[in-house]
């Protein structure tokens, strides 16, 4: 079966979605893990991964892409609205 | 152990992957007498190109790329054309790539006599150089010989999620094996400073990372004004992206995760091995012959709209970040990438890759070189003629 996300690196918290996604599906990580959509994501967006704190670090290619500007719940949309990606150099 | 490849053998320590007999016009009104010896001889490589006169703040660096790419492993030998009258001067080139002990002759069109008796001479000395070239065989090189230079153009939205990531994975192990990698193209880099700072292999690389990357986002800012943010501003990525940094950071993923361990100009050839930075355009025409004159013995080409472009002198692997435009341009492309959207492990994907390189090393031809798309060799240039 096609992939639904794709995880670029093994420590991101984040992954991208390979078509439109929708709210309340339910489907399964390439390792098998379930995961709960929790709002409309579009084609090529990311969706979290875990529970991340507001503050946290939000990490895509294994790498920082900033912090969650309020507590992100798995299988949530992430994007501008909940990403503060204001440069800390971190 | 240490993986080898099938390589020639150059006397200034290097090993070409190709066997290539190239002429070189010094100057661009040489390129007719150039054009004229490439159809008598077609197994000669020209190397045409639109400079060499009428530079200021360049010259020294065009000579230095022209230079460089005289030298490059993958040539064997090299006939360089001259005017007479030029500022890059075909006796200091054929000089300069002496310095590599390889054979190397020039003359100068206005000495020989015009364009019939320069072609007639080029051909003599071009069909020498061909019988002796044909006499070396290949033979055994570790790896870490190798520099394989790294290119992404015509990109979408899945170049950083398929095609980059996946040849991340083949430059690890290409710096594993004691190789080289070079990552270029600056305006691809802007929003990741820190985070290619923090993988330097001291503080001076850092710096030197910091200031190309600074001054990458300047120029962009003083050549396109109000037209800048829609190349490194985060309002244009409403593909999912929400800044630049992610979006820069799906470019550089093709220089995997090693550290970095040199950062070099326009026309310099690593003098470290691992992972290099090259500071260049983005405009890939320019940023390959970079890449080629840092001495890259291959080319790794990612594409998400598709661009059939190859190099003179260098074998050039191309990489499709979607199935679809894979399937539109099965010709011009070696490796689809865009199968881990229907679910194909990006491990495999990086498998198969690094298979192909390990076979265009030995001697494979890529789709690029069987389409005959070597171009021209094109020139960074940032002032006007004179």
């Amino acid at each position: 079966m096609a992939a639904q996300v794709i995880i670029i690196h093994p420590q991101d918290n984040v992954a991208i979605a390979l078509r439109d996604l929708k709210k309340g599906e339910e489907l399964f990580l390439p390792d098998g893990r379930p995961l709960n959509i929790s709002a409309d994501i579009a084609y090529s967006h990311k969706v979290s991964l875990e529970d991340i704190p507001a503050g946290a670090a939000v990490i895509k290619y294994g790498e920082i892409i900033g912090e969650a500007k309020g507590p992100i719940r798995k299988g949530e949309w992430v994007h501008k609205h909940n990403l503060d990606i204001e440069d800390r150099k971190r | 152990m240490m993986e080898t490849f099938l390589g020639y053998e150059r006397l200034d320590g290097s090993a070409g992957i190709r066997n290539y007999v190239a002429v070189m016009p010094s100057v661009a009104c040489a390129n007719g007498v150039v054009a004229a010896i490439a159809r008598a001889v077609p197994e000669a490589v020209p190397l045409y190109h639109a400079h060499g006169c009428g530079r200021g703040v360049e010259a020294t660096m065009h000579a230095n790329v022209l230079a460089n790419l005289g030298k490059h492993p993958n040539v064997a030998a090299v006939l360089v054309v001259g005017l007479g009258c030029e500022v890059i001067k075909a006796e200091n080139l054929a000089v300069a790539i002496g310095t590599s002990n390889k054979p190397v002759e020039y003359f100068n069109i206005q000495d020989t006599g015009g364009t019939k008796k320069s072609t007639a001479h080029g051909i003599g000395i071009i069909r020498r150089m061909l019988a002796d070239a044909a006499r070396l065989k290949r033979r055994r090189f570790p790896l870490d010989r190798i520099i394989m230079g790294l290119q992404c153009g015509g990109s979408d939205a899945f170049s950083g999620v398929t095609a980059n990531p996946s040849v991340g994975l083949v430059s690890d192990w290409l710096v594993d094996q004691g190789g080289t990698v070079i990552l270029t193209e600056d305006t691809e880099m802007i929003g990741t400073s820190h985070i290619l700072e923090r993988r330097a292999c001291n503080p001076d690389v850092a710096g030197k990372i910091a200031k190309m990357i600074a001054d990458a986002e300047q120029l962009t800012h003083d050549l396109l004004g109000p037209l800048a943010p829609f190349v490194i501003s985060p309002g244009n990525m409403d593909g999912g992206m929400t800044s630049i940094r992610e979006k820069s950071l799906g470019c550089i993923v093709k220089a995997g995760s090693r550290p970095i361990n040199e950062v070099i100009g326009y026309g310099e050839i690593p003098t470290k091995k691992g992972v290099i930075l090259l500071d260049g355009p983005g405009y890939d025409m320019e940023s390959m012959t970079g890449v080629a004159a840092a001495g890259s013995q291959l080319m790794i080409f990612t594409t998400g709209r598709g661009n059939p472009i190859g190099y003179p002198i260098v074998p050039v692997l191309k990489v499709a970040s979607t199935s679809r435009m894979y399937e539109q341009m099965g010709d011009d492309m070696d490796i689809n990438a865009g199968v881990i959207l229907d679910g194909t492990p990006m491990q495999e994907v990086g498998q198969q890759i690094t298979d192909m390189v390990r076979q265009v090393l030995d001697g494979e031809l890529t789709k690029a070189e069987i389409n005959q798309q070597e171009g021209i060799v094109c020139l960074y240039t940032l002032h006007p003629a004179f």
